[in-house]
């Protein structure tokens, strides 16, 4: 193993850039499922969504890339195309759940098994897909701010996507905690039957989290097949879904706190992917792949999330229930 | 149903029906009142009051009827429509959000615009509003530091701030001091000369003899009568509501023992942590003796369900040591959750201490019959309705579920009983009968701990009586000498020693009823 490769600047340099680029799927998914959870729907389904968003993203951006040419804005519509994904899946999440009011945790299975199986189909229907790759959206280094050594390429010197999903991690704390709306959301998460007894409706305000939520995590999919990997291949999400759940959890329903969570993985993955590319024989690769899984949840298992709970997550909305 | 040279009826409810699945829950009710009046709508559990008054507020809908307002007919879909009606309801369990402050529970789905106003405005606008109602309130505390009282307050206010002219409060005083009590029947006058129209849920006659001008009786789904409640007394709304004569007196009891006796229970210096891991049981030292019933009265959330957990051993203590005699018998508190399994039959649920005994077990095999006949024994024994011993338990109604807990508690005579809030959800019928099998285990020479929150029910039962407040017994007092006022206090955390300690001051002679 040449650590001596590890410790330089350079290196130091290029991992935290890579991680901050690598967490951005996950933390858009992060970012959507808190607005979910905080409105009492736990959505467990974000595996399936984010495959989906991924698998839609990337088809999209290639069929129209071969016919147009447009590289960044087929691209640009790809993600779109990931978000439209992961409303549908929301809505299916919302109809089993809300409507239905299946178990949550049997709705969101549901969810990922489905995600997991039409995303296979659909990319063993045109072979083409498999060999295919698509150009992406280009970095877009900030005037300025990009030339201040170290910190520039560390920060500034990133696809728009990444900005974006920074923006909305104070978008998302915003709504929560400043708006009437957000006061809304975290009520009817905490007790829905105060909720609709001050006269507001419960079940469209749970339809809307939930269409948020699965929303993003569609668009996260489709971030990283477009943006990242510009290429997809089953299973491409490799768990970020799970993960991304346990961050909500962990982060305690707090964008703020999510943003580090969803940080530490991105480093911790953008680590593994520079000691595999060093070729190092003294550690196995599925140990490296491993790693930032590994590494996240026992950084995360010391927050203690217990009390902040929203009291009514995981609790269908009976109306007229005695 | 319109009464001659009136104004026009705030609410005329005309020939509501609501069923529920296997239930008609109203028939044929009428309910009119008057603008400006506290009327009280009274009625034994599963009467029907919370069903009617929900379809008031726009929760349900009924099926067939008519209700007006102010004359005009309407039709609530949601509660939504009901608020803008001018109609605001108490509930029972009040529908706050715990972790908001009180003032974001007054605004919740009442604000416009995007940003949530500053919180000094607001917060002003709020102070404003409760000092035109006369209400004290604190905008920026958070909903679970507040007592159930000031709760209760918050629940007005968010009503008064949708400009409520129609107030319906929900068994307001079920889980209220008689000081707050006070304090809201205070309020509830004040708010009816200021022209709200007060709609009282109760079934307490005292309290609707004491703040109502009219009520209205409800029994088993159907309007009784209304009347003036200057015409009535205990004994007339009590007949009214059950539909016979009702006995409110403490019944007779053989007298205790007098000569010395060791505790079959004895807790001692017990202290535990509730479930968030503050303490909920400070230093409780308790003695039951046989042959007596000892209370326990206290507001709800006062430490009696930590003290009933760990009696039976199912919360650790931190500190302090329990002294059993005998084996417990015990009527839980939550009879749903702890008391039966309710996809359990009735015989399965009634055998569930001796199942593995024989006759009913006989070399690890059950004897399905002898199960059968004895369940069947119990049943008869108690008078639980069911349809048959195989019934599921979960069918019964609350009285009858309850009846079976009961049955397998006290039908083997144990030395000791513990009975946590045995009435709770029960009518009349049912109560006198769990009342009754109480006694008779008393006089049977039993030694018996009841923890209630139904202040009525310690005073009636009880041969001693303890306040638990905050998790301490702050008085211990024979229930000959106990007076309601003094034991009032004590709920509300004025100790026996504080008491002490002022009337030592002024000169006074120390209470004597205060053994500690």
């Amino acid at each position: 193993m040449p650590w001596d490769q590890v410790f330089t600047l350079t290196f130091l340099v290029a991992i935290l850039t890579a991680g901050i680029r690598l967490a951005t799927p996950v933390l858009l998914a992060v970012l959507g499922e808190i607005i979910t959870q905080r409105s009492g729907v736990m959505n467990l389904g974000l595996e399936g969504v984010m495959l989906m968003g991924g698998w839609a993203g990337f088809a999209t951006t290639y069929y129209l890339e071969q016919s147009t040419g447009l590289t960044e804005l087929s691209a640009w519509i790809g993600l779109g195309a990931g978000i439209v994904a992961g409303l549908l899946m929301g809505l299916l999440m919302a109809v089993l759940s809300i409507t239905w009011r299946t178990d949550q945790v049997v709705a969101g299975i549901t969810l990922v098994l489905l995600g997991q199986s039409l995303t296979t189909y659909l990319y063993r229907a045109d072979p083409a897909l498999a060999k295919a790759r698509v150009t992406g959206i280009a970095l877009r280094p900030i005037p300025g701010l990009s030339d201040i050594p170290v910190v520039g390429d560390i920060l500034f010197n990133h696809s728009p996507v990444v900005y974006l999903s920074v923006a909305l991690v104070f978008l998302c704390g915003f709504l929560l905690f400043r708006t009437n709306w957000g006061l809304q959301i975290r009520a009817v998460g905490e007790n829905p039957a105060a909720v609709a007894t001050s006269g507001l409706n419960v079940t469209r305000l749970r339809y809307l989290c939930t269409l948020i939520g699965s929303g993003m995590a569609g668009l996260g999919g489709a971030v990283l097949t477009v943006v990242q990997l510009n290429l997809f291949i089953e299973g491409v999400t490799a768990g970020r879904g799970w993960i991304a759940i346990a961050i909500v959890f962990f982060s305690r329903w707090n964008p703020g706190l999510a943003l580090g969570g969803a940080l530490l993985f991105g480093v911790a993955d953008a680590l593994q992917f520079r000691i595999q590319a060093l070729g190092s024989e003294a550690i196995p690769y599925e140990f490296l792949l491993m790693l930032p899984y590994v590494l996240t949840l026992v950084v995360l298992l010391f927050g203690n999330a217990r009390d902040q709970t929203p009291a009514a997550l995981g609790i269908p909305y009976v109306k007229g229930n005695r | 149903m319109t009464e001659p040279g009136q104004f026009p009826l705030a609410i005329e409810m005309q020939d509501i029906t609501k069923r529920f699945p296997g239930v008609i829950a109203n028939q044929d009710v009428n309910f009119s009142v008057r603008p400006g009046e506290i009327h009280a709508l009274l009625g034994e559990n599963g009467a029907g009051k919370t069903t009617l008054m929900n379809i008031l507020c726009g929760l349900y809908t009924a099926e067939e009827g008519e209700v007006f307002l102010d004359g005009v007919p309407v039709r609530f879909h949601t509660p939504h429509e009901a608020i803008a009606a001018g109609i605001g309801m108490v509930h029972q369990h009040f529908m706050l959000v715990e972790p908001f402050t009180v003032a974001e529970n007054i605004i919740l789905g009442q604000a416009t615009g995007v940003l949530r106003e500053p919180r000094q405005t607001l917060h002003q606008r709020l102070m404003a509003l409760a000092d035109q109602y006369g209400l004290s309130l604190k905008p920026e505390a958070k909903i679970w530091e507040l007592s159930v009282g000031e709760q209760q307050r918050v629940e007005i206010l968010k009503a008064l701030y949708r400009q409520a002219k129609i107030l319906i409060l929900d068994e307001p005083t079920a889980v209220l001091t008689p000081q707050e009590t006070e304090g809201l029947i205070t309020i509830l006058r004040r708010l009816a000369a200021q022209g709200t129209t007060i709609i009282f849920i109760s079934h307490k006659l005292k309290e609707i003899l004491a703040v109502c001008d009219r009520v209205t009786v409800l029994r088993d789904g159907k309007t009784v009568g209304t009347s003036d409640v200057a015409n009535c007394d205990t004994h007339s709304l009590a007949e009214m509501m059950v539909g016979r004569e009702v006995n409110l007196q403490r019944p007779d009891r053989t007298p205790l023992p007098t000569t010395p006796q060791e505790p079959r229970l004895h807790l001692e210096g017990i202290s535990a942590l509730g479930n968030h891991q503050v303490p909920a049981l400070r230093d409780i030292a308790l003695s039951v003796y046989p042959g007596e019933i000892l209370g326990v009265a206290g507001v709800d959330g006062n430490g009696q369900r930590e003290l009933e957990e760990v009696i039976m051993g199912l919360r650790t203590p931190t500190q302090g040591t329990i002294h059993r005699d005998g084996a417990i018998a015990h009527i839980p508190s939550d009879r749903y959750s702890m008391g039966l399994i309710s996809d359990f039959t009735v015989t399965e649920n009634l055998l569930m201490r001796d199942i593995d005994q024989p006759p009913f077990n006989v070399r690890g095999l059950l004897h399905p019959t002898k199960m059968a006949a004895h369940a069947a024994h119990l049943v008869q024994q108690f008078t639980i309705r069911t349809p048959s011993v195989k019934t599921r338990s979960g069918k019964l109604s609350g009285g009858n579920a309850q009846k079976v807990v009961v049955a397998r508690e006290l039908s083997q005579g144990h030395a000791i009983i513990l009975a946590a809030q045995p009435t709770r959800g029960l009518d009349i019928g049912a109560m006198e009968f769990v009342h009754g099998q109480l006694m008779a285990q008393r006089d049977a020479g039993a030694a018996i701990l009841l923890i209630s929150t139904e202040l009525e029910e310690v005073l009636r039962l009880s041969d001693r009586i303890a306040v638990l407040y905050e998790g301490r017994v702050v008085g211990v007092v024979r229930a000959e000498n106990a007076d309601v006022k003094q034991l009032g206090l004590w709920m509300a955390g004025k100790s026996a020693e504080g008491d002490r300690q002022r009337s030592a001051a002024s000169g006074a002679v120390p209470s004597e009823g205060a053994v500690s």
